[in-house]
Order: structure tokens, then C-alpha cells, then sequence
């Protein structure tokens, strides 16, 4: 039951960045800067929770530089026609260097945090309440980000028009819809969730700010973003899978010390396996004929991902 | 992509606008910029003691970048080289640890599994894309987290140093298997990326793979009906790039470490990619370029040793300049109504 709790709340800033990131690339950009935009965030926050005293600021600070390179990577798809890998590649570089940078200052020092807050009456549920409510404010947002997203994207009239804009922007566009602009709104959503992120690493789960305190985590989030097909719900279904290997690792650690470093790579053969089933042609027969299969093992990317969308 | 478009002038302006910022960014870290300027030129090319370091980390991302135009030639974003570089360092240490024998033997074989090594975890990548339909970014990256995650196994496990497990390294290789060095130059090492550049720049300008790598590149779709055999392309891309960069590897394990350590590519395929990004995918721009960020990258080490700052300065400069390159090539692009040279992206695959 403490594993358990701990493993919601270990996952809380993954499922932050997964669902920041499906909603930019439902709508058809992909940011692919994500593991700079954590560490510049992360890093950021904690900075401005240590300068300020006040971890609401720490956040703000942190959705602020995560939005701004986000539209930095909007931006240069749009207006420039840029390759967005190239763009957002160079920015996860440059973010992640600028922290290392910046946050020099900051290494070992002590900062404002997120302070726990189980909630009155549904924390004493037995073992729910223990695993789901006894935490704090940022874990509790991850929920409302998940939830929030899943009934955004499929259950209203915005969500769709968002999944339009992905799939087919042409047609999106007959219908009236700008889509560019909404391409810009949705890229800027995304990254400030990522920056929530970043904050929710530096300010809770990590407690601090030290060299590289994010490494890998942004290009996990983008792996379970493929890995959960684009729905919100199955890729919090990754991040959890994800927090249990890592605590599975840790737990092993004293055991097998060479085998732990083997279980946190394991998402990342488990995304190639779940792209490659997804993929293979017997697969798309067979869930051809039973779309339920198609919906709980693999979905299709936004058709118009990656692409900059002119009108002719 | 500038020196082409915009002629030297936008050569010149984002290296002039990422200097400003960096002087700024340096201001608010309480530095004097000159100051700092110069000890990354003393720190690196500006003093004969410095020269090596600089050389001999310019080899690994000299290769790396070389095997990267021919994959960004045909279109692939081969972001996986991390893990071949890993791969080939492995490879390398395999030998170095297994095989016995008199040096003069043995290097040559450590180079060329090392190579393999490369090679192999490439068309992995490639074998996943072209027939599994797994897009060349993820599968890369996702089997490059598994290489290192395979050195870290193996530097701790059943590598690790009598005694100790430590992710410090495995032990050194016996003193005949370090690559010779005369003058403090490793030779060998600077002589087969001279060569590699040379050979990649004569194999896309002058070879009938360089045209079919180019058309693959520009429209696969086309490249088909015209006849091109896309899917061995793209494969035989991968094994060229994945062969580099397992070299870059080895060279890294038998030529500086001499011994097998979990960081072995220190993130230098990454920095072949902006490499390359900046070099506007030309192999003639890439040796000038990558000894310019590597002076950075190892005289930004003095700038913490002297004036206490994060040796991180060296990276930031690099990443400021890529972007305001690319940035300043997409102005000049929408400017003259050109499409840039650069493959789209298509996570799509057909």
C-alpha cells in the first residue's frame, strides 16, 4: 500500500509532461525539446521558490520558461517552416545546458516545497485513500491534468476541434477553424504543463536542484506518450508502469545491483514492442476486425504530426 | 544551410547574435566577457599544451557528424547514435578485455569490432524502421537508453574492477592496447576521422549511393517508382553512420579513457547532430566546425577552474549559435520563398 502510494506520487510530474505533450502533438506539432524544458523548469522553479520563499511562484516561474520554449518551437514550425525535430532538438540541448548553467548557484541549497495535504474525509477511505489521497497539491493536480484531458480531447466540442486540427488541418480549416492559431495555443498549453513538470520534480518528488536532476525523464515522457497512443488515460497507464519498474529497481538495488540498472530501461523496450505490435501488418488486420484490440494495445500518431500546415 | 543561402554575412550573424547573448548571460553570472573569451581560447586552441585535449575529443564527434550526413542525406533523423557510440565502445572493450595478444594486432581488431558494434546497433534502428515501421527517433533513442543501460550493467557486473563494483569504469586495459600516442597526438585516431570525413564527402558528391541516398532523402516515394531500392538505402545509411560512430567509440575506450566507463559517449553524437545541423549538412563544413564547439566545450573547463563559473558556458554557446542559425536560415527561407534543405519529418510512415 506504501509502494503503491508512492508510486502515484513518484509519477505525478510524468503525468503532467505526457499529457502536456499528447495535447501538442494531438494537435499535430510535436515538441520534441521536452527533457531541456523539464530541467530548465525544474530548475527554474526551484530558483524562483528559493528567491521568493513562495512555491506557487516557483511554479509560475517554471509553466512560464517551459511556455516560452514551447512557443519558440511553435513559432519556428509556423511561421518559419522550420523542421520541428531540428528546432526542438537544439532547444532540449540548449535548455538543458542553460540549467546547468544557471542553476550552478543553486546546487545543495534549500528551497520552499509543496507541502503535504491529505485530504479530510476521503484520506481515511480505507486503502484508497491512503494510496490516492494522501498526498499533496501537485499530486493531486496530475489527476485533475488527466482527467481534465481525457474529457477535454473526447467529450467536448474544443477537444475534437483540437483533434481536427491534428489529423486533418485541411478539412479543420474549410470548417472555419484557424488553425495555426490553435496549433500556437496548444503547443503553449502543452508546455506549461511540462513546465508544471519540471516545477513538480524540483519543488516535490526530488526536493532540490541539482546538475542534471531530470536527465531522461522528458525523453521517457515522450516515449510513453507513443507508448499510451495518444490517449491521455492509457499513457498515465505507462507512467505508473514506469514509477512501478523504478521502485521495483530501486528495491532490487541492494540485491542485484548490476540487474537494477537493467529494470529502468525497460519502458523503453516495452515502447519499441508496443510501436512495432501496433504497426505490423497482422496486427492491423487483426484489429481491423476488432477495433476494441486496436484500442487497448496501440493507436495511431495524428496523421498531421510534424507537418506545418499553409494555406494554398 | 546559411553558407549557401545567405552567403557569409548570415554565416556570420548568428555567431555574432549567440556571442552577445553569451556575453550577457556571462555579465549576469558576474563575469567580464573578454575575460572569459579568452580563457576559452588559451583553455583550448590558444596554448600548445591545450591542442590535444581539444584534438581528441574532436575525433569522436568529427566521426559521428561524418556518419550523420549520409543518414540525414537520405532523410533519417539517426538521434539513436548515442547508443551506437556506446554500442561500439562495448564492442571495443569486448575485445580489448578478451582477446590476447601483441598490441599491434589487437588494436586494429579492437578498432573494427568496435566499428561492428556500431554498425550492428544501427541497423537495429534501421531493421525497426524499415520493416517494423518504428520510427528511426524512437527506436533510437529507445535503443540507445538500452546500450547504456547495458554499459552501466556490465562496468558494475561482470566487467567491474577486482574488488570493486564502482560505475567509476572497469579496469584499465594492459598499457600495449592504449592507442599510440607521439607528442601527446594520437595519430591514428586524427588520421581515421580525416579519413572518414574525406571518404563521406567523396561518397555523397561522387558516387551513384550518394545520388540514390539524396533521392531517398528529398521523396522516398519518388525514389521508388524511379527504381531506388528504398528500404536498403536507408539500411545501408544506418550501418555507415553506426560504423563511425562505433569507431568514435572505440577510439573513445582505447584512446582516452583505456578503459570501459558508463558516460562513454559523453553526448558527443548529440553534438555531431548540431554539428551537422550548423554545417547545413555539407561534409566539407564539418571538421572546421566541430573543432570551433570543441574548443568551447574544453576551454569552458578553465572558465570554472578560473573564474568559478558552470563549464556548461561551452554548451549554451553552441546551442545559442545552432538555434540562431536555423532560426536565421527559416527568416532567409520565408524571405525568398525557398524551401529549406532539410527533409521533412514524418513520424507517419507510409
Amino acid at each position: 500500500m506504501a509502494e503503491l502510494a508512492s508510486i502515484i506520487a513518484a509519477a505525478s510530474p510524468l503525468i503532467y509532461a505526457v499529457v502536456g505533450e499528447t495535447i501538442t502533438e494531438k494537435a499535430g506539432v510535436i515538441n520534441l525539446s521536452l527533457d531541456g524544458s523539464i530541467m530548465l523548469s525544474a530548475m527554474t522553479g526551484f530558483a524562483a521558490s528559493f528567491i521568493t520563499g513562495s512555491v506557487w511562484l516557483g511554479f509560475g516561474a517554471a509553466v512560464v520558461v517551459s511556455a516560452l520554449i514551447a512557443a519558440l518551437v511553435a513559432f519556428a514550425s509556423i511561421e518559419l517552416r522550420l523542421n520541428q525535430i531540428a528546432v526542438g532538438f537544439v532547444l532540449f540541448l540548449l535548455a538543458a545546458r542553460l540549467s546547468s548553467f544557471l542553476g550552478n548557484p543553486y546546487v545543495g541549497q534549500q528551497a520552499a516545497h509543496v507541502s503535504p495535504m491529505p485530504i479530510p474525509g476521503l484520506s481515511s477511505i480505507p486503502f484508497f485513500g491512503k494510496v490516492l489521497f494522501s498526498h499533496n497539491l501537485s499530486v493531486y493536480g496530475s489527476y485533475l491534468a488527466l482527467i481534465g484531458s481525457y474529457l477535454f480531447l473526447y467529450r467536448t466540442r474544443r477537444g475534437l476541434e483540437l483533434q481536427g486540427v491534428g489529423e486533418r488541418p485541411e478539412a479543420a480549416f474549410a470548417r472555419g477553424l484557424p488553425v495555426n492559431r490553435l496549433r500556437y495555443l496548444y503547443t503553449v498549453i502543452g508546455g506549461s504543463l511540462v513546465g508544471v513538470a519540471g516545477a513538480a520534480f524540483s519543488l516535490d518528488v526530488k526536493l532540490g536542484w541539482r546538475d542534471g536532476l531530470t536527465t531522461n525523464f522528458g525523453w521517457i515522457s515522450l516515449a510513453i506518450v507513443i507508448f499510451g497512443g495518444w490517449n491521455p488515460m492509457r499513457a498515465a497507464l505507462g507512467c505508473y508502469l514506469f514509477g512501478a519498474l523504478q521502485l521495483t529497481a530501486l528495491k532490487l538495488q541492494p540485491v542485484f545491483p548490476a540487474l537494477s540498472q537493467i529494470l529502468p530501461v525497460m519502458p523503453f523496450v516495452l515502447m519499441i514492442l508496443a510501436l512495432l505490435l501496433v504497426y505490423m501488418d497482422a496486427f492491423r488486420h487483426l484489429a481491423d476486425r476488432r477495433p476494441g484490440l486496436r484500442r487497448l494495445l496501440g493507436g495511431e500518431p495524428p496523421s498531421a504530426i510534424g507537418t506545418a500546415f499553409r494555406r494554398e | 544551410m546559411t553558407a549557401r543561402v545567405g552567403g557569409i554575412g548570415l554565416a556570420v550573424a548568428p555567431v555574432a547574435l549567440a556571442v552577445s547573448v553569451a556575453a550577457l548571460l556571462l555579465l549576469s553570472a558576474g563575469a567580464n566577457p573578454l575575460e572569459a573569451f579568452r580563457l576559452l581560447w588559451t583553455g583550448s586552441l590558444g596554448s600548445t599544451g591545450k591542442i590535444p585535449n581539444t584534438l581528441i575529443t574532436w575525433v569522436p564527434v568529427t566521426l559521428a557528424a561524418a556518419g550523420l550526413v549520409v543518414t540525414f542525406a537520405a532523410g533519417l533523423w539517426n538521434i539513436g547514435i548515442e547508443g551506437q557510440i556506446v554500442a561500439g565502445a562495448i564492442a571495443a572493450t569486448w575485445v580489448a578485455r578478451e582477446i590476447p595478444g601483441p598490441g599491434w594486432a589487437v588494436i586494429p581488431l579492437v578498432l573494427v569490432v568496435g566499428a561492428i558494434g556500431g554498425l550492428v546497433w544501427a541497423l537495429l534502428v534501421g531493421v525497426l524502421k524499415v520493416y517494423g515501421k518504428v520510427n528511426e527517433i524512437f527506436g533510437g533513442l529507445g535503443l540507445g537508453f538500452v546500450a547504456s543501460g547495458l554499459a552501466v550493467y556490465l562496468v558494475i557486473g561482470p566487467w567491474k574492477r577486482a574488488g570493486v563494483a564502482s560505475t567509476s569504469g572497469t579496469d584499465l586495459f594492459r598499457r600495449d592496447l592504449w592507442l599510440p600516442e607521439v607528442g601527446r597526438y594520437s595519430w591514428v585516431a586524427l588520421a581515421l576521422a580525416v579519413t572518414a570525413v574525406v571518404a563521406v564527402y567523396f561518397l555523397m558528391r561522387g558516387t551513384s549511393f550518394g545520388l540514390r541516398l539524396k533521392a531517398v532523402g528529398r521523396n522516398r516515394h519518388s525514389a521508388h517508382l524511379l527504381g531506388v531500392p528504398t528500404g536498403r538505402t536507408m539500411l545501408a545509411a544506418f550501418a555507415v553512420c553506426g560504423a563511425l560512430a562505433g569507431l568514435g567509440g572505440a577510439i573513445q575506450v582505447v584512446g582516452f579513457h583505456h578503459k570501459l566507463v558508463p558516460a562513454v559517449s559523453g553526448g558527443y553524437g548529440f553534438l555531431g547532430i548540431l554539428v551537422v545541423l550548423l554545417a547545413g549538412f555539407r561534409a566539407a563544413w564539418i571538421a572546421p566546425i566541430a573543432l570551433f564547439f570543441m574548443a568551447m566545450a574544453v576551454g569552458s573547463v578553465q572558465l570554472s577552474l578560473r573564474l568559478g563559473l558552470d563549464s556548461a558556458i561551452g554548451g549554451v554557446l553552441q546551442g545559442i549559435i545552432v538555434l540562431f542559425a536555423l532560426l536565421g536560415g527559416g527568416f532567409q527561407a520565408r524571405h525568398m520563398h525557398r524551401k529549406l534543405r532539410i527533409a521533412p519529418v514524418s513520424l507517419v510512415e507510409e
